[in-house]
């Protein structure tokens, strides 16, 4: 939700929500083992359902 | 036989009432439907009915290969959400369960093109420079 919310803020943002167990092999190669995870360039993991501040920090890593 | 019972149907036909703009929903499946392939074409379907501002486009993964490459979709099923322009906004996989209040929270979204973001939130995205992918696994429940 809070992705797809930042798509829409930013032209550069692209956001995929994941139905995992229909990818499982996307499940395997992220190493989902709890949902939501979220995955920002291939890089940067954030297990569980966080809070926008939180995000916007992890955010930062990769501006 | 519908997906959506008539008590869902009605519901989000309440939520969508409010959406002015057009939006598409460009769905993306393929010739030998996958495993959710149907359930997620006759979902997009069912939902698209539900107001005159939505429209549902069947692409085929293979034969619209130039579609799919456009809007970079690389998995079926697939659903792209289109406004006014191509936000980013995806989904792959059955939108079912939470994902289901998703899809309609997106379509609400990008027929308005705003975010709703805190305006700090704004303010630290627009210092973006390169594209940036973001993925979300979740599971139907």
């Amino acid at each position: 939700m809070l992705a797809h919310q930042l798509a829409i803020e930013s032209d550069l943002i692209t956001a995929d929500m994941v139905e995992v167990t229909e990818f499982p092999y996307l499940g395997q190669k992220y190493e989902v083992m709890g949902v939501p995870r979220t995955v920002i360039d291939e890089t940067i993991h954030i297990e569980g359902a966080v809070p926008e501040p939180w995000l916007m920090r992890e955010f930062a890593k990769v501006l | 036989m519908a997906l959506l019972n008539e008590a869902i149907r009605k519901e989000v036909r309440g939520a969508l009432a409010d959406v002015k703009q057009p939006v598409a929903l460009k769905f993306f499946t393929q010739a030998f439907e996958c495993q959710y392939c149907k359930e997620t074409r006759e979902l997009i379907e069912e939902v698209a009915a539900l107001s005159d501002k939505l429209t549902a486009e069947v692409y085929d993964f293979v034969k619209d290969a130039d579609v799919a490459q456009r809007y970079g979709i690389d998995k079926v099923p697939a659903v792209a959400v289109i406004g006014k322009k191509d936000y980013g906004v995806r989904l792959y996989g059955i939108p079912a369960g939470y994902e289901f209040g998703v899809l309609i929270e997106d379509i609400r979204m990008v027929a308005q093109g705003d975010s709703g973001l805190a305006s700090e939130t704004r303010a630290a995205v627009a210092k973006l420079t390169k594209p940036i992918r973001i993925q979300v696994f979740s599971t139907p429940t």
